[in-house]
């Protein structure tokens, strides 16, 4: 098994706000993520995908088709967005980093068809950064999706 | 869907490699200017994985003001500015090896009660690095 990395930066604006908490309970739990005109980010995406080298190719995948994955799912869809308002995946969740990475994890699994997805690592800045793990379709080819 | 969360985090020390059970010697063979008499420094980097499901009403696996309070409080407030040899009752048995920093790290770690601690890496100079994850469920770590 081979794992290959494809690096991607995006630029996005988010805040932290759960309609649920009061003006005060939203300031103590998120703190200054909670300003109301939001804050932004330079991301750095890092998706790994695990396969076997096609012998004829020597490659897991193409990467430009992973390119162009990441560009029509990832940057089309979140680079200079405002997270809570522009893209649907994200509405009614709040934009953590967390979130974000779960919702990467989702839009590029059922698109790459050579190799499964391994990991989605999301940076939010050099000193936060989440993994994601799911349950790649394609590692478990035949056997439904058990999401 | 299994998420780890990582923060990453600085102190600076100094250290010295220094074995008891070895001679003068042998010391200076094995550690070389580790072995220095006098201690030297470096910045370290300790990177931090939890994990967890992420809260639906917060979207957060841990608040980060939780974590960084707790990390502040067992290892940087303790580590920072400090000579480990001296100043970490652990070290004074141990050598202070990056290995055992991220072990010891680790072990005050996995106290956090909001997440479950996953794995430490500790950066000693940006060419090398060391990550502990624990041992398996029943086995203590020999030290």
């Amino acid at each position: 098994m081979v794992y290959l990395t494809r690096k991607l930066e995006f630029s996005a604006s988010h805040l932290y706000h759960n309609p649920a908490f009061s003006a005060e309970e939203n300031r103590r739990v998120f703190g200054k993520c909670n300003n109301p005109h939001g804050h932004g980010h330079n991301y750095v995406l890092e998706v790994t995908v695990a396969g076997e080298p096609d012998p004829a190719t020597g490659m897991v995948l193409d990467l430009k088709e992973l390119k162009e994955i990441l560009q029509r799912e990832v940057s089309d869809r979140m680079d200079h967005r405002f997270l809570n308002y522009e893209v649907p995946e994200l509405s009614g969740q709040i934009p953590t980093c967390e979130n974000i990475a779960t919702v990467i994890w989702r839009l590029l699994d059922p698109k790459i068809t050579s190799g499964h997805l391994h990991r989605v690592r999301l940076y939010e800045t050099p000193d936060l950064f989440v993994d994601c793990y799911g349950e790649s379709i394609g590692a478990q080819a035949g056997e439904g999706d058990a999401r | 869907m299994k998420l780890h969360l990582w923060r990453r985090y600085k102190f600076c020390a100094s250290h010295r490699l220094h074995s008891a059970q070895l001679g003068e010697e042998e010391n200076r063979r094995v550690y070389g200017k580790c072995n220095n008499p006098y201690g030297h420094g470096h910045n370290y980097v300790v990177e931090v994985a939890v994990s967890g499901p992420a809260d639906s009403s917060t979207g957060m696996i841990a608040n980060l003001a939780d974590l960084d309070a707790f990390v502040e409080r067992e290892v940087i407030e303790p580590f920072d500015h400090k000579y480990l040899n001296e100043e970490i009752a652990e070290f004074q048995e141990n050598i202070p090896t990056t290995e055992n920093i991220c072990i010891e790290i680790f072990n005050r770690l996995r106290r956090f009660s909001l997440a479950k601690l996953e794995r430490v890496r500790v950066e000693e100079t940006g060419l090398n690095s060391f990550e502990y994850a624990g041992e398996p469920a029943g086995v203590a770590h020999e030290r």
